[in-house]
């Protein structure tokens, strides 16, 4: 029994409904929230700024430094314990290298550009919703960027290349699933965040990134969206 | 904050004014509550006052009573000023300001006794049904504690059980009963400050820097008051208590309004 229709009935390439907006947050320098099914992650920028302990300071250039929080109540179990993780201190450091190659902090020396991510509820691929949100975010707070990042999961069911797994497809019982959480940069298609869990042959991987390039450029498209939204209202 | 701005504050509140031109004893506009925001929690509010955003998330979970209360299931509000909502708030173990927050807004529930801890018992001396409120800021723009009181309210009375494998005794949180907490009343906190000996309600950051003293004041629709805090550097006449509890009941009565509008639709 291959795995031949989604769970919520989505085609294989088909995202779930995608929301996105910019200036959520107006204590921040930038904000943005997005939307993905049930996964909904709110960013915040501030800086660029001091940066404390000093001895981080880099003297030739900023610093990008990401904080990817679950609210205590967003996970789909028991009440999550507030405090860092090792998961959110994984998760906060690849969103930083996703980040980082459309981000020009040259300008900024001996400062600090922090992003926080806030999940108020979460149904899987809530790294890819920090890294779209937080894209945007940084868009608009005016800090200096090449490109956006676009960020989704990839992955297959017992065989079945698919785009943004949902919770109850990564968990799937019994078959081979395999969960790959992607971020491209829009001009050059580059992959600047790439994780795997599961099991996947090399044919099927690249499948899946072929059709990353797709997804990856809706929630672009949204991306864009939001923001020339955003500045037509201002 | 802007220093520069506590002396127009106080004169202006001498004379019945605020910088953004409300009365001393008017919230900020627009007052907005919103349930459900999540769908992971039993119960969640996102609570919006002037440009203040507050989210609350209720979690309810099954643990053994406390020795000394066999017969009760419990209640516990945590409170997390993220860094997300202002510059002045660091990542870490929480600070003063996050544990008073919740500190206070846990007294104005539980003294008032708003949940009947014993309707939460399961099994006398086992199993008991255990309540913790999150409050997570978003954006702080000043008066948290009305915010966070209305929000976490709000979340109570939309938190709905999980259902329970009647076998096992596991929860299932991926489903909901249409049960709600046994919430038998509805207290409020609302916070009066005295800017230049004036009263002031809903301060906005820079009018709570320019405050000499607050009092946080729970009251429930009767008029009874559940807990008190009072606040900031400066002492209170009797008689500033006694105006302050006054307007304190009104505006919680005020709020009180605002929710029912929303959870009777």
């Amino acid at each position: 029994m291959a795995y031949t229709e989604r769970l919520d009935k989505r085609k294989f390439d088909e995202l779930r409904p995608m929301e996105a907006k910019i200036g959520v947050v107006k204590n921040a320098k930038g904000s943005a929230s997005f939307k993905s099914g049930k996964t909904w992650a709110i960013a915040a920028v501030y800086g660029p700024r001091e940066i404390y302990p000093k001895f981080l300071a880099n003297p030739t250039k900023g610093i990008l430094r990401c904080h990817y929080t679950m609210m205590p109540f967003s996970g789909s179990g028991e009440r999550i314990r507030p405090g860092k993780s090792r998961r959110a201190q994984e998760i906060s450091m690849v969103m930083e290298k996703a980040l980082l190659p459309v981000v020009d902090l040259t300008d900024f020396p001996n400062s600090v550009v922090d992003v926080f991510v806030e999940l108020p509820q979460t149904d899987a691929g809530t790294r890819c919703a920090a890294i779209s949100a937080a894209s945007m975010a940084l868009a608009h707070a005016g800090i200096p960027m090449k490109d956006l990042v676009s960020s989704i999961a990839v992955g297959q069911v017992d065989g079945t290349v698919l785009a943004d797994l949902s919770y109850g497809e990564e968990s799937y019982p019994d078959v081979e699933v395999s969960d790959i959480p992607v971020a491209m940069l829009h001009n050059s298609k580059q992959i600047s965040l790439l994780q795997m869990d599961g099991e996947i042959s090399k044919k099927d991987l690249l499948k899946a990134l072929e059709m990353a390039k797709g997804a990856t450029e809706k929630v672009y498209e949204l991306q864009v969206k939001a923001l020339k939204e955003h500045y037509s209202k201002e | 904050m802007i220093n520069g701005n506590k002396e127009t504050i106080a004169q202006l509140a001498n004379e019945g004014k605020r910088l953004d031109g409300r009365s001393l004893t008017e919230f900020r506009q627009p007052i907005e509550i919103e349930t459900d925001i999540s769908w992971t929690a039993e119960g969640s509010a996102k609570v919006r006052i002037g440009e203040t955003v507050i989210m609350a998330g209720v979690k309810l979970s099954i643990e053994k009573p406390y020795n000394d209360t066999p017969n009760e299931g419990g209640i516990m509000i945590n409170a997390e000023l993220t860094p997300l909502s202002s510059e002045e708030y660091e990542s870490g173990p929480p600070g003063m300001k996050s544990i008073e927050l919740a500190r206070v807004t846990d007294r104005g529930i539980r003294e008032a006794k708003a949940i009947d801890m014993k309707k939460l018992c399961i099994t006398p001396g086992e199993k008991a049904w255990f309540v913790i409120v999150d409050i997570i800021t978003i954006n702080d723009a000043g008066n948290l504690f009305d915010a966070a009181g209305l929000a976490v309210l709000t979340a109570l009375k939309a938190a709905r059980f999980p259902v329970v494998d009647p076998e096992t005794g596991a929860i299932d949180y991926k489903q909901k009963t249409k049960v709600s907490l046994p919430l038998s009343k509805e207290p409020l906190p609302i916070t009066v400050y005295k800017i230049n000996g004036k009263l002031v309600v809903d301060p906005t950051n820079e009018e709570e820097n320019a405050s000499e003293a607050r009092l946080t004041v729970a009251s429930d629709s009767k008029g009874t008051i559940s807990a008190m805090q009072k606040g900031g550097e400066d002492s209170l006449t009797i008689d500033e208590i006694s105006e302050m509890v006054d307007l304190a009941t009104e505006k919680s009565a005020f709020l009180r309004e605002q929710i029912n509008k929303v959870l009777k639709k």
